[in-house]
């Protein structure tokens, strides 16, 4: 079947092939190209820095207080993935298994903060958090990254609630079990795999999540990412490799995650639970 | 759920039962929490933005929007941005057809699709920073031209650049998409059409556009109103005082360097009714292009 192929559409193929191997060695290189400058002494002219040292990286956990950004960084991923799953999942236990009026409703309104890019309603929450006086502390750091996050557990957890037999809660039901006890014996152990694909997900996009942190964020609850923009937008003041071993640091701590959820998760599926949805 | 006969007279119930036989019971009220947290933190802050930009500190009510169109220095953000998020969308949108035509016939296809949610997962900012290096006039790519004989090429802080960071980022996100659309595609279908003799091309235009057409939409949609609303790397690898001073850089500067949350409230709705104007024109055009059965023969 192969050999019979008019040589347009082969040729066609090899340009498709080249395009995504061009494409891929980019992307590669740039990561590598952040990589291999924070272990170079001095890199001018070359294809590779004259030598090797780790000494940025000491230098760079002084120079932008690595150790308090990185746990101001974990301290609300923590909390934000936390009250996502908490706010979450029992609401899309009731999408998945209440059939109420306007329910079309409340999943436009859960799909509308995944949809509209968070500079667009950065700005005004910002705004009503800082009237609030949550802004500029971690508290306000949290609420806005929960915006996002709390709609995305909702959305992806609700298939996997419709997979599990209802008859199974029912039997709960008969024995006596309330919706409390339901939830702690019952559904949490079997949805287990599905909220741990939920939140390693939130926990990746709330690491990244630069828009809503560096709008809501005061010096003392800026996250590992707005650091690194702040770094990068200093690039004359501070030495370029030191801004980069931060960005190796911040690649590390992504990295690790996204690995831990790819191994739940079909890369796929992180951009298109929530868009599918919207097809319907 | 939902199929329960309701034949007895539903006046004589108790509301109790009344409300249940709706579906709407205890387990319902489960959806509250996160209803009443978004209503507060998105819905609340959208509609207050809306009214504060209609209160400026000094002037009538229509003050900051007059403003905003009367300073080439505020309106021209617009077309900077649409000369961005228009180009980009497209490239992303139209190059991750073919590549995920070929793609989703890939064995192995989960290695790079694996490779390309790095970058979504690092994010702008990481991006922009190993762009400034690799695109850097000492940089590899400039290395590899050199090499070529193409010579120095400045790819870093101006159009270029941002363009260059909107596709890296953007087109694995609509690959991943577009790739998603065409696996949900029964197969079946255009091996009967390929039964029926239907060439590759004749294949694509009969049987997979048309049951595309609506993940295309949405795919457009989505890319433009990401890279509508570029912000990092319009800053850090454009020129944020020249060409790629785009509208989000403008609705930051009125609220963290002027401290007018009335003036930065009216550019952020004005970036939201144009993504809200590009959105509609992209469904109403595919309503225009293709009519008919929009589930991808998915069931």
């Amino acid at each position: 079947m192969m050999e019979d192929k008019p040589i347009g559409e082969r040729l066609w193929a090899i340009a498709i092939w080249v395009l995504v191997i061009f494409f891929v060695i980019n992307v590669l290189a740039t990561i590598a190209a952040v990589a291999v400058d924070s272990f170079g002494t001095r890199w001018f002219n070359s294809w590779l820095p004259a030598g090797f040292t780790t000494c940025w990286y000491s230098s760079a956990w002084d120079e932008f207080q690595l150790h308090d950004v990185l746990i101001v960084t974990f301290e609300v991923v923590g909390a934000v993935v936390l009250l996502a799953g908490l706010l979450g999942v029992p609401a899309a236990y009731a999408l998945a298994r209440r059939n109420f009026p306007g329910k079309q409703a409340v999943i436009l309104l859960f799909l509308l903060p995944m949809m509209i890019p968070p500079i667009t309603f950065g700005i005004p929450l910002a705004t009503v958090l800082y009237q609030a006086h949550l802004g500029g502390n971690m508290s306000g750091v949290i609420l806005a990254n929960l915006v996002p996050t709390v709609p995305f557990v909702v959305l992806v957890m609700i298939p996997f609630i419709e997979q599990i037999d209802p008859r199974i809660e029912a039997a709960a039901r008969v024995f006596g079990a309330g919706t409390g006890r339901l939830f702690v014996h019952v559904l949490v152990p079997l949805l287990a795999p599905g909220i741990l694909a939920a939140l390693l997900l939130v926990l990746v996009r709330t690491i990244a999540m630069f828009e809503l942190t560096f709008f809501t964020a005061g010096p003392d609850s800026q996250t590992l990412v707005v650091t690194l923009y702040y770094a990068v937008g200093s690039a004359g003041v501070r030495s370029n490799q030191s801004i980069d071993a931060m960005a190796v640091v911040y690649m590390l701590t992504t990295l690790v995650w996204l690995l831990i959820a790819l191994r739940f998760v079909d890369p796929t599926q992180i951009v298109t639970r929530a868009k599918r949805e919207a097809a319907h | 759920m939902s199929e329960r006969a309701v034949n007895a007279a539903p006046e004589r119930m108790p509301l109790r039962v009344r409300l249940a036989l709706h579906d709407l019971d205890a387990v319902t009220l489960l959806v509250l929490p996160a209803v009443i947290f978004v209503i507060a933190l998105f819905v609340y802050p959208f509609v207050y933005g809306f009214v504060l930009s209609f209160q400026p500190k000094t002037g009538d009510w229509l003050t900051n929007y007059r403003k905003f169109f009367s300073d080439p220095f505020l309106y021209d953000t617009i077309g900077a941005t649409f000369r961005l998020a228009i180009p980009a969308t497209l490239i992303n949108v139209l190059i991750s057809v073919p590549v995920a035509l070929r793609v989703r016939r890939l064995e192995r296809r989960r290695v790079l699709t694996t490779i390309l949610v790095v970058p979504i997962t690092l994010g702008t900012v990481l991006i922009a920073q190993g762009l400034l290096i690799y695109l850097g006039p000492q940089g590899w790519f400039n290395r590899v031209m050199a090499i070529i004989g193409v010579g120095q090429v400045r790819l870093v802080h101006n159009y270029v650049g941002v363009m260059l960071s909107l596709i890296m980022s953007g087109f694995p996100f609509t690959f991943l998409l577009t790739l998603s659309y065409l696996t949900g595609i029964d197969p079946s279908l255009e091996q009967a059409a390929s039964t029926l003799g239907a060439k590759a091309r004749a294949r694509f235009v009969h049987i997979l556009l048309p049951l595309l057409a609506q993940g295309l939409a949405i795919n457009l949609c989505l890319s433009f109103v990401q890279t509508f609303s570029v912000f990092p790397s319009a800053v850090l690898l454009g020129a944020p005082a020249g060409e790629t001073r785009v509208i989000s850089i403008a609705a930051y500067q009125a609220a963290y360097e002027q401290y007018n949350y009335s003036m930065a409230s009216a550019v952020a709705m004005i970036m939201g009714f144009c993504q809200l104007a590009v959105v509609v024109l992209i469904l109403a055009g595919r309503n225009f292009v293709y009519r008919g059965a929009v589930t991808g023969g998915k069931g």
